[in-house]
């Protein structure tokens, strides 16, 4: 373990140096190429180029395509070979394309399209997260400047960090009386750790330089907040966002399991208690395609706030 | 005779984990308005504490800061710092990080027009109006730290206190940033005080050098005047054997009776 961390960082350091520092180092580089590449006529050495990047494309489609293909054949072996109760993707495939010509038909409250189901569930993720977001950043922030209200709440927040959001549920239900507030408070739960802890890692992250600025400029207690501690912190405040969103989306699956009610969590469920395998696993899918599409919204807002890019 | 600003008999005892420690004894030295003074001395002896005392981001144990026959106890932009890691807001342009500076001292004293004029102009200065709008991450750090500088000139600091400006720089770098310094001080005339490590550096840009022995209880071993006429060229010092008389005096301070026995 430890020969593997020597071993790395002088292999990462001198990158490093040689594309910030010095600049000597690219033009070396380059210069091994240039009379290679001078001795081959422009249009062949263009086509070389795409070539390469047309290898380098088939790459990026056959490979995850061949991981695609070996997941099929394994779950085919399964279907026919180990439990035939486990639908053939060829019949989930005309499953999906049947709950995708209509995603958004509504039957009556309880026969609704996967499209509404998604629907309810990102509803309650995105007011639980907005919820944890309001009270969890300000937390984070007092934590972070306070060493004394930091000592008071780290106990606390130590043994509650840990524990399945899902435990929050009967208390949820015991406070609010009714589901979908419930299923909220447990995403609310889910998301105002990674905020509280990374918003307090971010201020205490701030550079001693940024606040002896503040002191030779006089800033204001408001000031100070406002041109420094928000914009310093707000990158690890996005992190805790991202993080927090992630495992909010994976939390409200299960909660819905047990609140029932529209939502992505309940049909997987209701599905199940049909014996109606093959909506689960194209819900399964539908499920990782929406996380993807949450997960890369937020690291568009983290790219856009990062400064040192 | 009343000088400009005026140290006197500074001391400061830091407490630490293994009882106090005492870093100055005993600083006393007076500057005069327009004077360029240079402290020098080895690594941890407590210069930049002496700077920071000035800046008033830290506060003297005894003795007292006076600058303009007034007391300094706080930080404030009369005594603008040129930080050594430029400490540039890097969330901030290069314009907007020399107005925050602007805005904060000419609130009521400049309309909105002039503090933009004055922003630009002192980026002028420092010859970075071409990057104006380009964030600190995207200049490199002697550009960063010449914004460094004209964010500190911007606030027409009394002293401008300057802390190993050039110390993170290459060598060439540095030469044109120095250049640049010694430019901007002929016409502009300001009091500074800046803390070096670089002997050549010091005799280069001062009018007088202080030698402080080593930590701890550093205090002023000894100050150098350096009578050698402006504007100085440093192609013609490296001919000027009286540029070499005292830059030997610093290194013979420096590497002969001050050598640090373990450097």
């Amino acid at each position: 373990m430890k020969s593997n961390v020597v071993r790395l960082t002088p292999h990462e350091e001198p990158n490093v140096v040689n594309s910030e520092e010095s600049p000597d180092a690219v033009p070396s580089a380059t210069a091994e190429k240039e009379p290679v590449e001078n001795a081959v006529p422009s249009t062949t050495r263009t086509a070389a180029l795409w070539r390469a990047r047309g290898a380098a494309l088939a790459l990026n489609i056959f490979l995850p395509a061949l991981t695609f293909f070996v997941v099929g054949a394994i779950w085919s072996y399964i279907h026919t070979h180990v439990a035939t109760e486990i639908p053939s993707p060829a019949a989930t495939w005309v499953k999906a394309k049947e709950l995708l010509a209509h995603p958004f038909y509504e039957n009556g409250p309880n026969d609704m399209g996967i499209g509404w189901q998604i629907l309810y569930s990102l509803g309650r993720v995105l007011g639980g997260f907005a919820l944890a977001a309001i009270v969890g950043i300000p937390l984070g922030f007092v934590m972070g400047m306070s060493e004394n209200f930091q000592k008071a709440v780290q106990p606390l927040i130590q043994i509650l960090r840990p524990v399945s959001p899902l435990a929050w549920l009967p208390i949820g239900l015991l406070l609010f009386k009714a589901v979908n507030p419930s299923a909220i408070f447990v995403i609310f739960i889910t998301s105002i750790w990674p905020m509280i802890m990374n918003t307090a890692a971010g201020v205490k992250a701030i550079p001693k330089d940024y606040m002896n600025v503040a002191a030779v400029l006089r800033l204001g207690k408001l000031e100070i907040t406002r041109k420094i501690l928000l914009p310093a912190t707000l990158p690890h405040v996005i992190t805790g966002m991202r993080l927090s969103l992630s495992i909010a989306w994976m939390v409200i699956v299960a909660a819905e399991m047990l609140t029932g009610g529209i939502g992505i969590g309940f049909y997987v469920w209701d599905e199940w208690n049909n014996l109606n395998v093959p909506s689960i696993i194209v819900a399964i899918f539908i499920i990782g395609i929406v996380g993807i599409l949450l997960e890369s919204l937020m690291s568009l807002v983290h790219r856009y706030f990062d400064y040192s890019r | 005779m009343s000088s400009y600003l005026s140290i006197e008999h500074v001391g400061i005892t830091f407490k630490t984990q293994n009882g106090p420690f005492r870093a100055l004894d005993d600083i006393s030295l007076k500057i005069n308005k327009g004077e360029y003074v240079t402290m020098i001395g080895h690594s941890g002896c407590g210069k930049s504490t002496v700077l920071n005392i000035v800046a008033g981001l830290l506060q003297a144990t005894e003795g007292v800061v006076l600058l303009d026959n007034k007391e300094v106890n706080a930080p404030g932009p009369d005594r603008a710092v040129v930080f050594q890691n430029h400490s540039l807001l890097p969330w901030l342009t290069v314009y907007e990080n020399v107005r925050l500076g602007v805005d904060k001292v000419f609130a009521r004293s400049k309309s909105k027009a002039e503090r933009d004029e004055w922003t630009k102009h002192n980026l002028q200065l420092v010859h970075m109006e071409h990057a104006m709008d380009k964030r600190p991450g995207e200049i490199s750090g002697g550009m960063k730290q010449r914004v460094g500088i004209a964010r500190a000139l911007a606030m027409e600091p009394k002293v401008l206190l300057m802390d190993e400006p050039f110390g993170a720089l290459d060598a060439l770098t540095r030469a044109h940033l120095q250049d640049s310094v010694m430019e901007i001080q002929s016409k502009l005339g300001n009091t500074v005080i800046m803390i070096t490590h670089d002997v050549d550096e010091a005799v280069l840009l001062s009018d007088r050098i202080v030698m402080l022995t080593n930590g701890p209880s550093a205090t002023i071993g000894e100050i150098l005047t350096v009578d050698l006429p402006r504007p100085r060229n440093r192609l013609a010092l490296a001919e000027n054997p009286h540029y070499h008389h005292l830059r030997g005096q610093v290194l013979e301070f420096l590497y002969h009776r001050q050598l640090r026995p373990a450097a």
